[in-house]
């Protein structure tokens, strides 16, 4: 894009020109294309690096510190005081047992969902592009015409059918939503990805007399980790974000870790401890957050690979 | 496709089997497997959307028992100022968001594909708003929003006495509020896209345009744009189906205020359906959802299936 060097060569040589330097023009760092495109990048970067900064100072400083109003500067004596209320005492509307409570309804809910989503929605990639029967493209289709449905159109419903299943404000209930939520992006990551293996390892076995289940574990499951890896990414960070389902079908006592930060915050009574608040935000982000930062170019995949090909 | 290929099935008749066989015991492992599919297909996707739809022609109260009114609680809907200044809300925000959403991924896209260094640092940067939640997001906007204490707060006290920027308490500058936030969770999710479509042209088309001595800015706008169509109706509808959804940023921001200055339909369905014992005016609500979603994705299904043979 930014070749003026080899285009140099193609233009009309300038009048008198000397002898054409062969190869590429060595490039100086700092032309000024380079500082304006540097400048915008660090610009935008500021943007989005300045609530994180926030987020983690603020939760280290002393209330007087904060009163003092400065949101830029760094704690003068750093203490991790609030980070330790926020995570045991911190008040929500109803009880001041912090966001721990939350936190391991996340991991209770997040673990299960995840698992049985991804089990399922391998199975149905699978019967889709290896197994097909009549009528699986159109269930396909509806599928993922659905999930672009907003949630509000089945909330009520599926309330209904969670309540005569006994389940309405438990667990099992915000698992059964997560996993039929996240069936269709994970369904259409699977059938994709089946669909790029080569069909003779299929054929091969089918051959041999390997049946579905066997195909799926021995031939299919050993080939697919690179999308596991993809669904696992997506499942962990949605779910764990996840705050409607949440709040609708867990049950108070279930609530998940986005939800008790919300109480802590915004629904707390007294004087708000803006410390507390940032340490319980930081807290509650740092699960995804690792995810990110460990996942690294997969997650960068995981984002894409659904929205590319959709 | 597979099994049509191979006549492999056990004991291969030489006679058709019956319908019944041939819909249920054909490939019976490969249904029962998908089981878990069809229901959520047939229960869910299918079966409460219409029971949705059915009921917000009730008037439903506390239970979905009431009897059929017609489209009263669309009337109702419409002659509550609250659901129109949602909706009001909704569309500002949502076109303003679709726009600048695409624009500055696109530009973002457009500047780390200048072959600059530090690229994947500046990438991470700028997509991990994207793994938080709306509701860290909205927490920590709404932390440095503070107007006495936050960002205001602090320009004032290193000097700036007239520095204003107390939009989450001014009901005319609240959504703009949401726009910052809203902007920095998902600009990084648009820039990853538009950038795997940026380096999915062709480096071929790139020398040609150079060779022609077509300028580079000309070389975007006329020619890689135009070639990005699929990247960009996916992004359009995958950023507009999330704006309709729009709901936890808004409750964690600014839970609606000031005053219903910044309500947007989801939260209306959810107070109705909730916490105001009102479940007809609640799935009339979802069901005008539900509409704006097909209104966005019917002429996206037209440009994707409806012509036969074009590349998505």
């Amino acid at each position: 894009m930014s070749q003026i060097s080899t285009m140099a060569s193609v233009s009309p040589a300038p009048t008198g020109a000397a002898v054409e330097p062969r190869g590429p023009r060595p490039k100086p760092f700092f032309t000024p294309r380079k500082i304006i495109i540097y400048s915008i990048l660090v610009m935008f970067s500021l943007y989005y690096l300045f609530p994180l900064y926030v987020m983690f100072t603020t939760s280290l400083k002393t209330m007087p510190e904060i009163r003092f109003g400065n949101i830029f500067s760094l704690p003068t004596a750093p203490s991790f005081d609030a980070w330790v209320k926020a995570w045991t005492s911190a008040c929500t509307g109803l009880t001041c047992e912090g966001l721990a409570p939350g936190f391991w309804n996340s991991v209770k809910i997040t673990i299960p969902s995840t698992i049985i989503s991804i089990f399922i929605a391998a199975v149905n990639g699978y019967a889709l592009i290896n197994w097909r029967f009549k009528g699986s493209e159109i269930f396909f289709a509806i599928l993922i015409f659905g999930s672009f449905i907003p949630y509000q159109v089945f909330l009520y419903p599926l309330v209904m059918i969670t309540r005569e299943m006994g389940i309405f404000g438990s667990l099992q209930a915000v698992i059964i939503v997560h996993t039929v939520f996240g069936m269709p992006i994970l369904t259409l990551l699977f059938r994709n990805y089946f669909a790029s293996l080569p069909q003779e390892l299929f054929k091969a076995a089918r051959v041999d007399g390997a049946g579905f289940w066997r195909i799926f574990f021995e031939i299919m499951l050993p080939m697919s980790l690179p999308i596991f890896v993809v669904a696992l990414i997506l499942q962990v960070t949605g779910i764990w974000n996840d705050f409607l389902f949440g709040v609708v079908f867990a049950g108070t006592q279930n609530y998940p870790m986005t939800v008790q930060l919300n109480n802590i915050v915004n629904s707390a009574q007294g004087t708000p401890e803006y410390n507390v608040n940032m340490a319980a935000t930081v807290l509650t982000g740092l699960v995804p957050l690792a995810v990110y930062f460990v996942s690294g170019k997969w997650f960068v995949r995981g984002v894409a690979a659904g929205a590319v090909k959709g | 496709m597979a099994d049509t290929a191979l006549p492999l099935e056990a004991g291969a008749k030489v006679n058709r089997p019956s319908l019944l066989k041939r819909i249920i015991l054909h490939n019976l492992p490969a249904k029962i497997a998908a089981l878990p599919m069809m229901v959520t297909v047939l229960v869910v996707f299918v079966g409460c959307t219409l029971w949705t739809i059915y009921y917000s022609f009730t008037n439903s109260k506390l239970l979905p028992t009431g009897k059929f009114v017609g489209i009263e609680q669309y009337e109702r809907l419409f002659a509550t100022s609250r659901w129109n200044v949602s909706v009001t809300n909704l569309i500002t925000y949502g076109v303003l968001s679709l726009i600048f959403t695409l624009v500055v991924g696109f530009i973002l896209a457009v500047l780390i594909d200048q072959k600059i260094r530090f690229e994947s640092a500046f990438r991470t940067i700028m997509l991990y708003p994207f793994a938080l939640s709306f509701i860290v997001t909205g927490l920590v906007w709404q932390w440095i929003m503070n107007p006495t204490l936050g960002l205001q707060g602090t320009m004032r006290n290193l000097g700036w006495e007239n520095f204003t920027f107390d939009w989450i308490a001014n009901p005319r500058m609240v959504l703009y509020a949401l726009l910052i936030a809203g902007l920095w969770q998902g600009t990084g999710f648009c820039m990853v896209l538009m950038l795997a479509g940026l380096r999915g042209v062709d480096e071929e088309i790139w020398k040609a345009a150079r060779i022609d001595g077509i300028p580079t800015w000309r070389t975007y706008v006329s020619i890689v744009v135009p070639m990005m169509r699929g990247v960009m109706v996916t992004a359009v509808v995958i950023i507009g189906s999330g704006i309709v959804r729009l709901y936890d940023l808004v409750v964690a921001l600014t839970n609606g205020g000031p005053g219903i200055s910044s309500e947007v339909p989801a939260k209306y369905v959810y107070n109705y359906m909730f916490s105001g014992g009102n479940i007809g005016q609640g799935l009339a609500a979802a069901t005008m959802m539900l509409l704006s979603v097909i209104i966005i994705l019917i002429p996206w299904a037209y440009l994707e299936f409806g012509g036969k043979g074009r590349r998505t």
